[in-house]
């Protein structure tokens, strides 16, 4: 992200205006710039900075909690135990699955709900803004309960409701498996999450020059052509807004997997195996190097997409 | 637009509107059953019982959900009214001064978003409880302005940027000093932008789940997902899936009222940092 937080380049002044007043005046702005915004800027970089650097610091260690005299420095051991560990590759799987099967999924998904509420009659629209709000205003936990209940094999309806699909009966044990448990913890994340890059996206459509859709429909372009070649090349950039947010989010999954499974049957993610290692086993080096990997693949899926993709999150995101 | 097409809109507009609401109907049906009826396969309880709620609210589990309930309103309030405090003077600074550092000041808030929870929460668990914040409240409220403060700097000067600012210069001709112009003139057009801005940045706490479950031990600090998550029955032969639903029905519904109260300003707010409209 470094290559984000280039500070702009200096403003010429006008060379008609005298000098000496106006160096003072902007002197004094940006002393009252930095004196305003600075306390938040510290703050967010000592919630932030201080932890990772840190963390990078306890990973160099064999430090666990309950043994902690016999803390000793042991360079890179951890990072070499975590990478050649079935557990961590195992863990990278499960989140990479489903970080991809969601993005996919909401992203579809997503689109349909912004196209219905900027086709839907405005009577009705209100009330459709209002329902996809609940998903998001829903704590995660909550959201991961009501799926998790729901295909439970005893508290839940959906083996007696889909019961005539083939390999559905009343003793489907749908977390009993890695796949159907992974399918109903990505049902949940769908669900919870499809109405944030929904309302991106509609704020995408908007930005769609009504005037290219005349033109093409004057032209004879299909609904689909244009769908393909008008609307979606357009609204591109908040395209890759929603998608770089919700992958980045998607990466951390671990509320959903806490409750439904606990990464029983293989289904713990990375953050889930950070949080094991350090907070239930204690192992406080281990998990800082969990910790670390994991903060290293977040900053390079977002330099992938920032620099490979050409994501303007400044440009996007409205810097004056 | 044709009769078909309208009817096939609205069409999708009802399947949207059902899609949304029912896994919370299902909670609520479910907070409904008698422990003999959760596990009677149907979506609806055979008759309406209270049980749950009085589980939670007077009953067994009362001293696990109540503690809760009340660290997580105090601890998100404050973690919310400190970043609305502190983003309110950086996007004023970022929406309206000239000043070297803007963009990294946003660039610095985008990347504290996207940081991800677990790894602040590993060395944070270990220095805690060196220093004795670990199960503290003010152990949960410095975490959570990581996740508050970025999403408040960005919706805030979206929202800032969208004021007339020539109202300001007005009252600074007018003799009024910068700072005075801020507090008289800014503020009461501002105010808005903060009160969504703010509600978000609950929401956002409010949702929390990692640092509650690994920064707290006990009933002193634990909010409300944390206790949701460990949350097993008062004793292992009974079923805690009616008493989690109730529990779940009461903190989801605040929040769901709050967002149909102020939906419109809340989609603004959700966008209007996102993608420039």
């Amino acid at each position: 992200m470094s290559t984000t937080t280039l500070p702009p380049t200096e403003k010429t002044q006008p060379v008609s205006a005298p000098k000496g007043k106006i160096s003072d005046r902007s002197r004094a702005e940006r002393k009252l710039g930095w004196l305003l915004a600075g306390p938040a800027f510290l703050v967010m970089l000592s919630v932030t900075a201080y932890p990772i650097l840190q963390a990078v610091y306890d990973s160099l260690f064999s430090y666990r909690l309950t043994d902690p005299a016999n803390r000793s420095f042991t360079g890179l051991t951890n990072y070499w135990v975590i990478l050649t560990d079935q557990l961590w590759w195992t863990a990278i799987g499960v989140t990479v699955f489903i970080t991809v099967v969601t993005v996919a999924v909401e992203l579809v998904l997503g689109f349909g709900l912004a196209l219905v509420m900027t086709k839907a009659l405005s009577s009705i629209r209100p009330v459709i803004r209002a329902a996809i709000l609940i998903p998001y205003a829903v704590i995660t936990v909550v959201s991961a309960f009501a799926w998790q209940f729901a295909f439970d094999i005893n508290t839940g309806f959906v083996n007696s409701w889909f019961a005539w699909l083939p390999g559905v009966g009343a003793d489907t044990d749908w977390f009993g498996d890695t796949w159907t448990s992974l399918l109903v913890i990505c049902l949940a994340e769908i669900w919870k999450t499809t109405p944030f890059i929904s309302l991106l996206l509609l704020a995408g459509l908007a930005q769609v020059p009504e005037v290219l859709q005349e033109a093409a429909k004057v032209d004879g372009a299909s609904w689909w052509q244009r769908m393909w070649k008008v609307t979606i090349p357009n609204m591109k950039a908040a395209i890759m807004v929603a998608v770089l947010f919700r992958t980045l989010d998607a990466f951390r999954v671990f509320d959903t997997i806490f409750v439904m499974t606990a990464g029983a049957n293989n289904t713990e993610s990375v953050s889930f195996l950070a949080y094991r290692q350090t907070i239930a086993r204690l192992e406080i080096g281990l998990g800082s190097a969990v910790s670390v990997l994991l903060f290293l693949a977040v900053v390079l899926i977002a330099v992938v997409f920032i620099k490979g993709f050409k994501v303007d999150l400044a440009g996007t995101r409205g810097d004056s | 637009m044709s009769r078909r097409e309208r009817t096939w809109w609205l069409v999708g507009g009802v399947v949207i509107v059902f899609y949304c609401l029912f896994p919370i109907a299902w909670i609520a049906s479910l907070s409904f059953k008698a422990p003999a009826d959760i596990a009677n396969g149907s979506f609806l309880p055979t008759t309406f019982s209270g049980e749950n709620y009085a589980t939670i609210l007077t009953g067994s589990a009362s001293d696990l959900f109540l503690p809760a309930l009340r660290n997580s309103f105090g601890i998100c309030l404050i973690a919310t009214a400190i970043s609305c405090l502190l983003a309110m003077f950086a996007a004023y600074a970022i929406a309206r001064l000239d000043f070297p550092g803007k963009k990294l000041i946003l660039s610095t808030a985008l990347a504290v978003a996207i940081f991800p929870v677990i790894s602040i929460v590993t060395p944070l668990f270990n220095v805690w409880r060196q220093i004795g914040l670990y199960d503290t409240w003010p152990g949960l409220i410095i975490p959570y302005l990581s996740l508050t403060l970025p999403i408040s700097i960005w919706t805030m000067s979206a929202f800032f940027r969208e004021i007339p600012w020539e109202m300001e210069q007005a009252a600074q001709v007018d003799g009024a000093t910068t700072w005075q112009a801020f507090r008289k003139v800014i503020v009461p057009l501002a105010a808005p932008g903060v009160f969504t801005t703010a509600i978000i940045a609950f929401f956002i706490a409010w949702n929390d789940f990692v640092y509650g479950i690994s920064l707290t031990s006990t009933s002193a600090s634990r909010p409300v997902p944390a206790a949701l998550g460990l949350f097993s029955g008062a004793s292992q032969f009974e079923d805690p899936t009616g008493a989690i639903a109730a529990a779940a029905l009461i903190v989801t519904v605040p929040v769901v009222l709050l967002v149909l109260l102020f939906q419109r300003r809340i989609v603004a707010g959700l966008t209007n940092g996102a993608v420039k409209g």
